[in-house]
């Protein structure tokens, strides 16, 4: 079966080295599926959202593979109409709202720049659509906060401002790059439930970057445990929560406390499961390299 | 001292700071409130875990227990002593028995010292002899081999970074460790690994911990007893079997509420 988004075989390389840094990934995303992509970090998780989008730092380069984005191939295509696909067609939630926003600019023109910019709105049209998302993501006093800093807000706030930002064009992907890392759980749970209320409400697909195993089993329905830049395991997150297959799913599950157990006994994910892993990594395409 | 008194007693303590948002025409800046009179003892040996929604002054407190900061009210008594208002020359001597671990081993740890160096500060600091071996000896507590102690910050992974900074904090051999969200920037595999060895540390070395976190799942893990913050105030204080057994405060409770278990039968959303 072929998703709305398939990536076949992708390989991202340091630039001018043998360097792998993600290894033959393969993936399929039908339309409206929120997936999750797990990993330790160094893992490559985030760098398959950047590769998506098309914001590899420059060090960075894709060696091979095919990035199909509604059936067209985004590394086919000349940079400027890539630009123009992935602007209209995704979206990304970045994990630090206050590095994401401009302090020197108000709210409102960082909402309604991309809709201008990209999609050819009216100042007058996207502006009265900024407001509408925000009162979508649930911020009272939408005029007021589109005249604000990003300063004047909390982390909660910011982050749905994010939000709101990332839903604009209505895109069909949404790249949600740990995006409630830097909040506390509280908060936390308020802007999953806000991201699982608009991916519902707009059918959007997402791909769902996270270390924690715990806000997968609430949002996604898939999931991708990578190490190594390598796919290990793929599979829905009700399988994987029943028994991980791969050994080092199964580790990294262990891994993750639970408060509702008493005597939770943390395990690191063992030497021997690490050194396994390795392995397979390494057999399947050539020499193993620790890039961290 | 008797030996069973707590080696913290705080008493309505206090901070406030000036708000910077408001700008008066006359007179001085209104003043915030952080923390809001509390009291409370830790006993020696318990690792107390402090936790708390962001801006709930779980830091402050923390902070103001090691005199980073300076109360505005209320007391402070260590060991015996009131170190609320101790004069910096007086608390000198005595920083050597309460020190730190930093959330964030990269922006703690001097990027451009070695490791053995970063160790050895502290036990410069406070006049130690043997300021190499001491090092050493801290570096095989936090299970790193001593080849560590010419490497540099950058060549470290994340999990190794904070044991660095574990053994700065234990080089001086000291009575009380603030840990402030220690573990809130590694993965799991690695957050398991620190905890593991925080524990071992607690009990080979006699420490007294005082941890914060905003993750009440870590905090089972490791603490006996847990202060829950919000706004600046003790909203439960109660023994880690008690406080997740029968929680009492509406507080304590939203926050167990909001923690995403790894299982997709817990009804949450």
């Amino acid at each position: 079966m072929t998703g709305f988004l398939s990536i076949r075989n992708l390989s991202v390389v340091l630039a001018g080295t043998p360097h792998r840094l993600l290894r033959s990934v393969s993936l399929d995303l039908p339309a409206g599926e929120v997936h999750g992509l797990v990993g330790e970090s160094g893992a490559g998780k985030s760098m398959i959202g950047k590769a998506i989008l098309g914001i590899l730092p420059r060090a960075i380069e894709i060696a091979e593979g095919e990035i199909l984005l509604d059936g067209q191939d985004l590394l086919q295509l000349p940079p400027a109409e890539r630009r123009r696909l992935v602007g209209k067609t995704a979206a990304l939630i970045p994990q630090d709202p206050l590095t994401a926003l401009n302090p020197s600019r108000r709210i409102g023109p960082q909402i309604t720049d991309r809709l201008v910019d990209i999609l050819g709105w009216k100042r007058a049209q996207a502006e009265a659509r900024a407001v509408e998302l925000l009162a979508e993501v649930h911020i009272p006093d939408a005029p007021r906060v589109m005249r604000s800093y990003p300063h004047e807000l909390s982390g909660g706030m910011r982050q749905r401002i994010l939000i709101a930002s990332a839903f604009a064009a209505e895109p069909k992907l949404i790249v949600a790059d740990e995006p409630t890392t830097a909040l506390d759980v509280t908060v936390q749970k308020q802007i999953l439930r806000l991201i699982a209320e608009m991916q519902s409400r707009h059918g959007t697909a997402i791909l769902f970057v996270t270390h924690d195993l715990g806000v997968v089993s609430k949002v996604c329905r898939s999931l991708s445990v990578l190490y190594g830049g390598k796919v290990v395991e793929e599979t829905e997150v009700r399988a994987f929560f029943r028994g991980p297959k791969h050994a080092y799913s199964a580790a990294l599950l262990a891994a993750t406390p639970k408060y509702t157990d008493p005597d939770t006994s943390l395990t690191p994910v063992p030497a021997e499961v690490i050194a396994a892993v390795q392995a397979e990594v390494e057999a399947a395409d050539g020499e193993w390299r620790h890039v961290r | 001292m008797s030996a069973d008194a707590p080696l913290y007693q705080v008493r309505d303590l206090r901070l406030s700071l000036p708000d910077m948002t408001s700008k008066p025409l006359f007179g001085p800046r209104p003043r915030i409130e952080i923390l809001k009179g509390l009291s409370f003892d830790i006993p020696k040996g318990e690792v107390v875990g402090i936790v708390g929604g962001s801006g709930s002054g779980k830091s402050t407190l923390g902070r103001t227990l090691i005199r980073l900061l300076d109360p505005s009210g209320g007391q402070v008594i260590f060991d015996g002593t009131d170190i609320s208002h101790l004069h910096e020359d007086a608390l000198r001597p005595m920083r050597r028995r309460f020190q730190m671990i930093f959330q964030d081993p990269m922006s703690s740890l001097n990027p451009r010292r070695t490791v053995s160096a970063i160790i050895a500060a502290p036990l410069k600091l406070q006049g130690f002899d043997r300021v190499r071996e001491r090092a050493a000896e801290a570096l095989d507590h936090v299970g790193l081999s001593r080849s560590f102690a010419t490497r540099y910050p950058h060549e470290l992974s994340g999990g190794q970074r904070q044991r660095v900074g574990i053994a700065r904090a234990i080089a001086t051999r000291p009575d009380f460790i603030l840990a402030d969200e220690i573990v809130s920037g590694l993965d799991v595999s690695s957050q398991a690994q620190v905890l593991n060895l925080l524990e071992q540390l607690v009990a080979d070395l006699n420490l007294t911990l005082a941890f914060i976190s905003h993750d009440l799942s870590v905090i089972r893990r490791l603490c006996t007893r847990i202060i829950v913050l919000r706004h600046g105030e003790i909203v439960e204080n109660a023994l880690t079997p008690e406080l997740f057994g029968a929680p009492q405060a509406d507080y304590t409770r939203e926050l167990l509420d909001a923690i995403p278990l790894p299982d997709p039968d817990q009804v949450w959303i």
